[in-house]
């Protein structure tokens, strides 16, 4: 387990440097003076020179390069161009907020996934199950802003029993949390779809386990064979799409925020576009993305741990 | 009939007697029949502005009403499906493209080179989509290369690691081995012998990813990171309708629908394709 862990753990940093350095590329690539689109088109030669020389760009791409790559490593991700803050503090401020909101989104997925998985693969074949199976691939195809903008529509405008914009007052946890329904349902109902076909299919697989049709041998009840003993092993391939499932809801979470004008770091990403705040925008996508390899890592060392099967295959 | 061509159409039975499958068909038909002859089928300009007709219900003159310069929703739609299709099947082709010869680079190449592409995949991979997109999309300036650009990057990873799973698999093949023994060079065993053999769930893989990439042009239109205006797209009208969503809900509609419909349609008839061609797959999730 620990050699898997390190070699886990040695994969993960390898992945987040390779992103730092197509990041870096990228940011280099562009046609322009990333100092003169910052300041805009009505800065003086001598406002941006000095800015050019702040942000490092008159030196050699490598020393560039370099700089960021070791001040990244630090969190040191530079400064916004409006106020000069450190642009890891700002997203930092924001994160929470955009966590919240996937973790009602995993609420969704997992609190309707499992159970309706669970019921197909018991049920499988009857009309119950064809149901769900065309609404778990609807859910999934549908896009998450498409979902947001009718849901906020139909709950929010037209029936009026939910608020359609913010996250509550603060402080206030309750409404909070009512704020967080809707825009966590637009972020988390594609990953109902998956769970549900994911849990029914290893439940599939699971029922016909020998270990099952022991216990079902020794005369143990259904219910406690069925949820007991094949739906902890069948959950287990659930817990690394979880992984995966989090970036894409981190994705989804843009949208969302924007939609219900919700605080977060989706919101702040979309505003430094349009304010053309460069180093916040590649400084927040960094950010999500090694708290993405970061949850990734994590879910594969549970799933190591729990399966010791995993560790020989990296 | 020829032999082929009644093999097409053993599968296109197979494909229509599954209900879902027939779903998606006529969804798909659909929606590409409303986007070619859009200038047929409705009968107002797209971009016409017509003040007096601003924010109008829908009716019979206006099918899905009009928006907040007057413009027909309906019209706007059918010609929004034009940009969303272009985009998605030039796009679509080029992640192949590219997706196949790395995989092929990356399964045949050195172990080096492998591991080297595995890496490089998975770290484009591990930006979540729509902040790539994002980034890409301020450092380009807004527009339809640069969403392209954007879908070509998320869909590479997938369709290169795919393509050099399957030709790890066969690059010791007895065939293989065979070819080469015969003096066939590097270009023409992957070309003859290993391609043919590994693109087959690659393309049912390609249609079930349509609908992602609808959804990426439509999503950055929506974010106004897009298509430019008033070009017509579903996420433009998406916009304006959120913008008038208290008042003017039909102009969300008209935006969200086709949407809708099309990525279902594609999902459907993917799902349909994957489980008649290539029940392997399924097992993979």
């Amino acid at each position: 387990m620990l050699y898997y862990s390190l070699k886990r753990l040695g994969l993960a940093v390898a992945i987040v440097s390779v992103a730092m350095l197509l990041l870096f590329t990228m940011i280099y690539l562009i046609p322009g003076d990333p100092a003169a689109v910052a300041l805009g088109p009505r800065a003086t030669e001598a406002m941006r020179e000095a800015l050019r020389i702040k942000m490092g760009l008159d030196q050699p791409v490598w020393i560039q390069f370099w700089n960021f790559f070791v001040n990244a490593w630090q969190g040191d991700l530079g400064n916004e161009v409006l106020s000069d803050r450190p642009v890891a503090k700002v997203v930092m401020e924001q994160l929470p907020a955009t966590l919240a909101l996937i973790a009602g989104g995993m609420v969704w997925s997992v609190a309707l996934g499992i159970p309706l998985g669970c019921w197909t693969a018991v049920k499988r074949g009857g009309m119950a199950d064809r149901i769900v199976g065309v609404f778990s691939v609807a859910v999934i195809a549908v896009p998450s802003f498409v979902v947001a903008i009718y849901a906020l529509l139909i709950f929010a405008v037209t029936l009026r029993w939910l608020p359609a914009i913010g996250a509550g007052e603060p402080g206030d946890l309750g409404d909070q949390l009512v704020h967080l329904i809707l825009p966590s349902l637009a972020v988390g109902i594609g990953w109902v779809g998956y769970i549900a076909r994911l849990v029914r299919a290893s439940m599939l697989e699971v029922l016909e386990a020998s270990h099952i049709r022991t216990a079902r041998a020794f005369g143990l009840p259904d219910r406690q064979v069925t949820y007991r003993y094949a739906l902890t092993i069948a959950i287990l391939p659930t817990v690394t799409l979880l992984g995966v499932g989090i970036g894409q809801m981190l994705s989804s979470a843009v949208f969302a925020e924007i939609v219900f004008a919700r605080p977060g770091v989706g919101k702040l990403v979309y505003d430094a576009i349009l304010t053309r705040n460069y180093p916040l925008v590649t400084g927040a996508v960094l950010v999500t993305t090694v708290l993405f390899i970061l949850i990734n890592l994590i879910a594969d060392l549970v799933v190591g741990y729990l399966d010791p099967r995993v560790r020989s295959r990296l | 009939m020829s032999e082929a061509a009644s093999r097409a159409y053993g599968s296109l039975r197979r494909i229509l007697a599954e209900p879902l499958g027939m779903l998606g068909v006529v969804l798909v038909l659909l929606m590409i029949g409303g986007a070619v002859f859009a200038d047929l089928l409705a009968a107002a300009e797209p971009n016409k502005i017509s003040p007096r007709d601003r924010f109008l219900g829908p009716s019979l003159t206006h099918l899905l009403g009009t928006d907040q310069l007057g413009r027909d929703l309906f019209s706007r739609a059918l010609h929004g499906g034009r940009i969303a299709l272009s985009v998605a099947l030039i796009s679509t082709a080029a992640s192949l493209a590219i997706g196949v010869v790395l995989g092929l680079i990356a399964g045949y190449g050195p172990r080096w080179l492998d591991n080297l592409m595995i890496l490089l995949f998975d770290a484009i991979k591990s930006f979540p989509t729509v902040m790539l997109a994002l980034a890409l999309v301020t450092l380009f300036g807004p527009s339809l290369t640069a969403v392209m650009v954007v879908v070509v990057l998320v869909n590479v990873p997938g369709y290169g690691r795919i393509i050099r799973t399957q030709t790890l698999a066969l690059k010791s093949a007895q065939f293989v081995t065979a070819a080469q023994s015969m003096g066939a060079g590097t270009v023409r065993v992957l070309r003859v012998h290993i391609l043919p053999n590994v693109i087959g769930p690659l393309l049912i893989l390609a249609s079930m990813d349509i609908p992602v990439v609808v959804a990426i042009e439509a999503g950055l239109s929506f974010l106004g990171l897009g298509v430019r205006p008033p070009t017509p797209s579903w996420g433009a009208i998406l916009n304006d309708g959120f913008t008038a969503i208290r008042d003017t809900p039909w102009i969300a509609i008209a935006g969200g629908l086709p949407i809708i419909l099309i990525t279902l349609g594609f999902t459907f008839l993917g799902e349909t394709l994957r489980d008649v061609f290539d029940p392997r797959l399924k097992r993979q999730g």
